[in-house]
Formats: C-alpha cells, structure tokens, sequence
C-alpha cells in the first residue's frame, strides 16, 4: 500500500467499480485503499457530448470501489481540451 | 497471508522493473513498467500507456497509476522473463502441501 503515499497531495484521477472517473486531491488513504479527496470533479465521458465535469468537493470513497488510482500530470492535463473528447464511459467491474 | 497469495506475491515481485500488460476487469488494458506490488496484488505501474486510446482516453493525463488486485483479470508478460519450470515446481510443491 506504500505505493499510493507517493501520490498524497497530487492531483489523482480514480476509475470506481461502476466506471465513473473522479479527478481530486489525494489528501489521505489507509490499507483498505479509502481515499479521501479535496476538490473532487467527476468526469462524465459520453459519445455525444464532451466531457462533462461535475463538481463534487471533498469526498471519502470507500475502497471497495476503487479500481484503479492515477497520478495527473497537471500540465497534460491543462493542456486537453476534454470538452472536445468524446468517448463511451469506462465499462463496470464485471465478475 | 495464504500460502498460494504469498508465492504470487513472490512471483510477481520478481517481475519489478519489467513491462507488463495489465488487462482491468472493465477490459481496460495498461502497459507499463511494473514499479512495486503488495501483499494484495495491488500493481503500481510507471510511464503508462492504454491498449486502445481511441477507446480509452480517459487516462491520457495519467503518467503512472496504482492498479487494485481485486479488479486485475489478466497479467501478460514476456515469456523470456519468467522461469517456467521454477514457477512449475513451486506451485506443485505447494498445491501438495495443501493437500495434507
């Protein structure tokens, strides 16, 4: 679990179990992979629509939702025009 | 910690430092070089790339990332970096001490 420490207080991008892709900052995790994050926006992807980002403010996910725990390359990601990316949202855990 | 988690715990520690394919149950699939993994399985993988970004661009900001062992369906990796025969009589030695 000491892989995440390293991602305290960066900008981390969570993919949950039912697919939903949440952009915030790390501010604490335990062994059980419960995050807590500040700031929290939630990437909505769709092939109709750009992506739609939902604010959500501090947030504690339960770790038997988390997938997967991404570190943002903040200046990338400034660089993207997400409003311009479409694409089907991320699949669920399936099995 | 089970026996059998333990010797994959081994195992895939021996793979540190090599790339690997990660294929997610939500058949997303991430190739990256394999930076640690835990008692869990957990996987964290550096210099990230998405099988298919066409499909996938969700993580096109995302440099490295942390993979829960619980959502991992497949792991690939080259043949040439894994020493089958040792792999093969660690688990047989081991499914028959499950046995007694």
């Amino acid at each position: 679990m000491s892989a995440v420490e390293a991602y305290v207080d960066q900008t981390v991008q969570v993919i949950l179990y039912d697919g939903r892709v949440i952009v915030g900052k790390l501010r604490g995790f335990d062994v059980r992979t419960n995050l807590i994050l500040s700031d929290c926006m939630e990437r909505e992807f769709s092939q109709d629509q750009g992506v739609e980002m939902v604010p959500l403010g501090l947030y504690m996910i339960k770790g038997d939702n988390v997938a997967l725990i991404g570190e943002v390359d903040d200046e990338k990601d400034a660089g993207l025009d997400w409003s311009e990316v479409r694409a089907e949202p991320i699949g669920e855990i399936t099995i | 910690m089970l026996l059998a988690q333990q010797l994959m715990f081994s195992f895939f520690k021996t793979l540190t430092d090599q790339v690997i394919t990660v294929e997610l149950k939500n058949d997303l699939s991430i190739t990256g070089t394999l930076k640690s993994v835990d008692q869990f399985l957990n996987i964290r993988l550096d210099g990230i790339s998405v099988e298919d970004p066409e499909r996938h661009p969700h993580m096109l900001a995302v440099k490295n990332c942390f993979i829960r062992g619980s959502v991992v369906r497949y792991v690939r990796m080259q043949a040439r970096n894994v020493d089958t025969t040792l792999l093969e009589d660690a688990t047989r030695r081991e499914a028959k001490e499950g046995k007694k």
